[in-house]
């Protein structure tokens, strides 16, 4: 549990917001190398890394994709030292305040997100919430220097240290979807040595929080024979009605709706139960806002799974996972790989066609 | 001046105001505190004690007798929270202790109890929530503490909860909880190191100042001085202001202070009415040393001040604050200066201050 701790925390520490993951791929690659047998990047940003199979060619390969990019801010303009800011990806306005971050100007700039006080905001604001347009970023600089060194478009992550939360759960910021690059990484550690049938590619996807672009785009360029998307979803917790969550800590959930290929589906639920990895079954009655969506309909189509790791407080600062989630959907990742052969193919049918 | 430390502000008391920072000391539990202060004190001190609400009074002695009995007043407690009810799995309701604005409290890092068990105060994903829904503040009553759900048993109801910020700095500006009053402990600190020789000083590191300023009270009776000053930290409102009828950001005319612009000395606040002639004199001392000062713009606002000057016969007194941004939430910010220039103003106040100041009538 260590390895994989310590492998979120890095992860988690290493910025890259949506189009600009630059940072966290070459985290990603350095770790993904000793791994794989060839590693490159895509025309858009994306991290290929490439395991090969064991069997003869021409050999089925498996995509596995966890989105690398984060949520964050970017400044739209500079008043008196202050910064003003939008968003990159969603993010609700009232979890913002008092928040660290890092402004990356021409320098790297600690600051600090804050809402001017009531009397200096609009009266028709008295009682509600305050919108992202009126927070402020300060970085406790002159005017002169924030001028000289800070300008619209430059990027702001997130600051908050990753910390460990009881024995096995751990809370920061971009754990969307970076528990799911240590999942993914983790099942690539467990295959390390194992003789497998099918190439894997191991992929690490730009702006899924925008557009999907690196998705598509990875998806075309691979074509593998099928794909799982590796993200996480909303765990059971306060403050969010119960029914639209899954149990927290209590395993991988397993997608299902229009972005899932039925027959994937049942063959990943069967090894989760044969190998008694708990998990639970998520409905995703329409887009299930991962990169199947996208990988579903790249080329002629591609067979497509959603696995995900149940999250806490999506989208804040905060975010919190189980260590042990994230290790179990390393394992049934490992072993679904490992369970694939030269027929799984003919297999994957719609119920009409057997 | 006896020579034992320096005004500026060196090394050691910037790990000094480090140390007290990251302290956790809710009011009404300032124990991690006081006992930094104790260790800090006690080497040059003529008198310490611990009274009965837990103020910290210490008295250093000028050289001679019948000296005037000065007051400083520093408070350690700080805003924050307490855990009131278990719900299970980990999770637990809270309350605030203090003003701490609630819409700083959503998706917050805190350290709970004095083991500093880590805990969050979560949010719901905007996934799952409204456009409409996300209009409204959210309410104290959609919050909770987490701490995991495997170790609720670490946390007790009652236990003091903090925000888990980490003491930073980047140039001159300082990053950190608590500089609300932690920096007027590391001010009250020095000064009594540096004591001038022409007063009795009479230092008083206080309890509960963010629940109603109850360990002044007690304090100023026990001390019993003739003029008192009270050294903390007072909100530097300094954003632009939404002009309205333009639509835009504007000039600011409400911000109580301006960091960076030197010390704020109170000329009046919603508790105290500053003594006009310790108001006359430290400007003097301000403008006589070239130390640049400010007035905290009069207006709301309490200060130890408040409950000091009301107690026994009446004592003649002043505030005299450090500016930070966005004090009572997890990340305040001063500016170096301002913290070195609020030292120096004091100190050379002090060893000006004739001993018969108070003989001119207001």
């Amino acid at each position: 549990m260590n390895d994989t701790l310590s492998l979120m925390k890095t992860l988690v520490s290493t910025s890259g917001l949506s189009g600009y993951e630059d940072p966290i791929r070459e985290k990603i690659r350095s770790v993904w190398e000793p791994l794989t047998d060839e590693i490159h990047v895509s025309r858009m940003g994306s991290l290929h890394g490439l395991k090969r199979g064991a069997g003869a060619p021409p050999r089925n390969s498996i995509l596995l994709a966890a989105h690398m990019d984060a949520i964050g801010l970017m400044v739209t303009g500079v008043i008196d030292g202050y910064l003003r800011v939008a968003e990159i990806g969603g993010i609700d306005a009232r979890v913002l305040s008092g928040h660290a971050v890092t402004v990356h100007g021409r320098r790297e700039l600690k600051g600090v997100i804050v809402s001017p006080n009531r009397n200096l905001l609009p009266d028709n604001l008295d009682g509600k919430a305050v919108p992202l347009e009126y927070l402020l970023v300060d970085v406790g600089m002159a005017p002169e220097f924030v001028n000289e060194n800070v300008r619209v478009g430059d990027l702001i992550s997130f600051a908050q240290p990753p910390v460990t939360i009881g024995k096995e759960f751990l809370a920061g910021h971009s754990l969307d979807n970076r528990a799911s690059v240590a999942a993914l990484t983790g099942s690539l550690s467990l295959l390390k040595g194992r003789q497998c049938e099918w190439d894997v590619w191991a992929v690490a996807t730009v702006q899924e929080e925008e557009t999907f672009a690196g998705a598509y785009t990875s998806t075309f360029e691979l074509r593998p024979s099928i794909a799982i998307a590796i993200d996480v979803t909303h765990a059971a917790g306060p403050g969010v009605p119960e029914h639209k969550t899954t149990s927290f800590g209590e395993g991988p959930v397993l997608g299902w709706g229009p972005n899932i290929h039925p027959a994937l589906y049942r063959a990943i639920l069967d090894l989760a139960e044969e190998l008694e990895i708990p998990h639970e079954k998520e409905p995703l009655p329409r887009h299930s806002g991962t990169d199947a969506y996208a990988i579903q309909v790249t080329g002629a189509g591609i067979a497509t799974m959603v696995v995900s790791i149940p999250l806490r407080y999506m989208h804040t600062p905060v975010e919190m996972v189980s260590i042990k989630d994230v290790e179990r959907c390393s394992r049934l990742l490992a072993e679904f790989i490992c369970s694939l052969d030269g027929g799984f193919m003919e297999r994957l049918a719609w119920e009409t066609e057997s | 001046m006896r020579e034992n430390g320096t005004l500026k502000i060196d090394e050691g008391q910037e790990r000094l105001l480090e140390r007290l920072c990251n302290a956790s000391a809710v009011s009404g539990d300032e124990t991690e505190v006081r006992a930094i202060v104790l260790e800090s004190v006690k080497p040059f001190v003529d008198e310490v004690a611990v009274d009965v609400m837990g103020n910290v009074l210490v008295k250093r002695f000028g050289d001679g007798k019948n000296l005037m009995k000065v007051m400083l007043a520093a408070h350690m407690d700080e805003v924050g929270m307490m855990v009131t009810h278990d719900e299970g799995k980990g999770k637990f309701r809270f309350d605030v202790v203090g003003g701490i604005p609630s819409h700083i409290l959503p998706a917050k890092s805190v350290w709970v109890g004095r083991n500093k068990i880590p805990g969050i105060i979560g949010a719901a994903p905007i996934h799952l929530t409204t456009k409409v829904e996300r209009r409204k503040p959210i309410s104290m009553e959609d919050l909770r503490l987490d701490v995991g759900p495997d170790n609720g048993k670490e946390v007790k109801i009652g236990d003091r909860v903090v925000f888990s910020t980490e003491f930073t700095t980047q140039e001159n500006a300082i990053f950190a909880k608590a500089l609300d009053d932690r920096i007027g402990v590391t001010i009250l600190i020095q000064l009594l190191k540096n004591a001038p020789v022409n007063i009795d000083l009479l230092a008083a590191f206080t309890v509960q100042e963010e629940v109603g300023l109850r360990g002044a009270i007690t304090a100023a009776f026990e001390l019993d001085p003739d003029i008192a000053i009270a050294i903390d930290c007072t909100p530097a409102n300094d954003q632009p202001a939404w002009d309205e009828g333009d639509d835009r950001w504007s000039e600011n005319t409400q911000y109580n202070t301006r960091l960076g612009k030197g010390p704020a000395v109170y000329v009046a606040d919603r508790g105290t009415i500053s003594d006009p002639r310790l108001v006359r004199h430290f400007v003097n001392a301000s403008q006589e040393n070239d130390i640049p000062f400010q007035f905290r713009q009069p207006g709301g606002g309490r200060t130890d001040a408040a409950a000091i000057h009301k107690q026994r016969s009446g004592t003649p007194s002043i505030s005299i604050s450090v500016p930070a941004r966005y004090v009572h939430t997890p990340l305040s910010v001063c500016d170096r200066l301002d913290w070195e220039n609020t030292q120096k103003l004091i100190n050379f106040g002090l060893v000006s201050i004739p001993g018969d100041i108070l003989a001119v009538e207001i």
